[in-house]
């Protein structure tokens, strides 16, 4: 009952210093500092996470899955955009 | 006075017990709290729970090990928690109350942890260095369980009138148990002559502190001093205590020795 009255949050966790926060869920929590303590809980409990955002679902704006070939499909074909021609070496990490 | 505190037989007789009373307190919030597991009204304070009471079972382990060293009888936390009956616990009656609603187990959460969280700031500066070091680790999960169950009491306290007056009634029935907290002892004196823990009644003002702004910000009426159970820190347990070890130390009483 509770989280059916509750707005749905989405979570971005930073794992470690220097990667980008990436989105792990979503959770519902009645305002902000509650989302962050539940994202605490619920998705830091084996030591994940040095960061947290949260953001209310709502306030995502989406690509639409129909609009999935216009948008995506043409950059297929332009291979001279895909960096694969370089070897990137194990020191330089994450890129 | 200072021949007492000189007798390393004492000594190590009251430290035994000091590490029993704050391990048993652990252990038998720490299973209380998981009682909820898979109960909780919403899944998020579900699973936040259930870190509190798996943050407050670690301590146990911990607390009780050392205690199983002190004495130095070869008993481990694991003995100590399931092989010893009721009169041989020695944690306090406020955490071996029965859960309640959700409001009064955050209830009794926020009066216990606003107490840990003094007892541990000040543990944390313990002439015995096994006792700091315990401090300080738990000390961090502590902040967090208090940052917490403070939140909640003031978010459910300040809600709607159905909480408030569940959150009204929780304190109301679990006031006359805080006494116990900042009661001492003849073994208390003991180790606190030695640097080793704080007096009990010295983490009062601060208790009180943290409690009275925490009820007024969530509008609920802090109840007067009256009458004050206890008998915990001496054995002396409510009737709950019994059913709490039927259920946790059942395995270990059916299968001695049993491991998975």
């Amino acid at each position: 009952m509770m989280s059916s009255e509750w707005p749905l949050w989405e979570v971005f966790i930073r794992g470690q210093h220097g990667l980008n926060h990436r989105h792990v869920g979503s959770l519902h929590a009645p305002d902000a500092e509650m989302a962050i303590n539940n994202a605490r809980d619920v998705y830091t409990r084996r030591n994940e996470g040095v960061s947290i955002w949260v953001v209310k679902s709502s306030e995502i704006t989406a690509s639409a899955p129909s609009e999935k070939g216009p948008l995506f499909d043409p950059s297929n074909s332009k291979v001279y955009r895909h960096p694969t021609f370089f070897d990137i070496p194990d020191e330089v990490g994450h890129m | 006075m200072a021949t007492a505190a000189l007798d390393p037989a004492a000594r190590q007789a009251a430290l035994l017990e000091f590490l029993l009373r704050v391990g048993d307190n652990t252990l038998i919030l720490g299973h209380r709290v998981s009682e909820w597991c898979g109960h909780s009204p919403a899944l998020e304070e579900d699973i936040a729970l259930a870190n509190t009471a798996l943050d407050l079972i670690g301590q146990t382990q911990l607390w009780l090990g050392l205690a199983g060293e002190v004495e130095g009888k070869g008993r481990s936390a694991d003995d100590l928690a399931y092989l010893r009956d009721g009169y041989e616990f020695r944690n306090i009656l406020l955490v071996e109350r029965p859960n309640g609603d959700f409001g009064k187990t955050l209830m009794r959460q926020f009066l216990f942890d606003a107490w840990h969280y003094l007892l541990l700031k000040a543990l944390k500066g313990s002439s015995d260095t096994r006792i700091a070091e315990i401090a300080e680790k738990a000390f961090k999960e502590v902040s967090y369980h208090l940052d917490r169950s403070r939140d909640l009491v003031i978010r459910l306290g300040d809600g709607t009138a159905e909480s408030h007056r569940r959150m009204q009634e929780a304190l109301g029935e679990l006031w006359p148990f805080t006494g116990e907290m900042f009661m001492s002892d003849a073994l208390d004196a003991e180790l606190v002559e030695a640097g080793i823990v704080p007096a009990p009644e010295s983490l009062k003002a601060g208790w009180d502190e943290i409690v009275a702004e925490t009820l007024a910000e969530g509008t609920l009426k802090k109840p007067a001093d009256g009458y004050m159970h206890k008998g915990g820190r001496r054995g002396v347990h409510t009737e709950h205590l019994g059913f709490i070890l039927s259920e946790m130390q059942f395995l270990q009483r059916a299968y001695p020795g049993a491991t998975w």
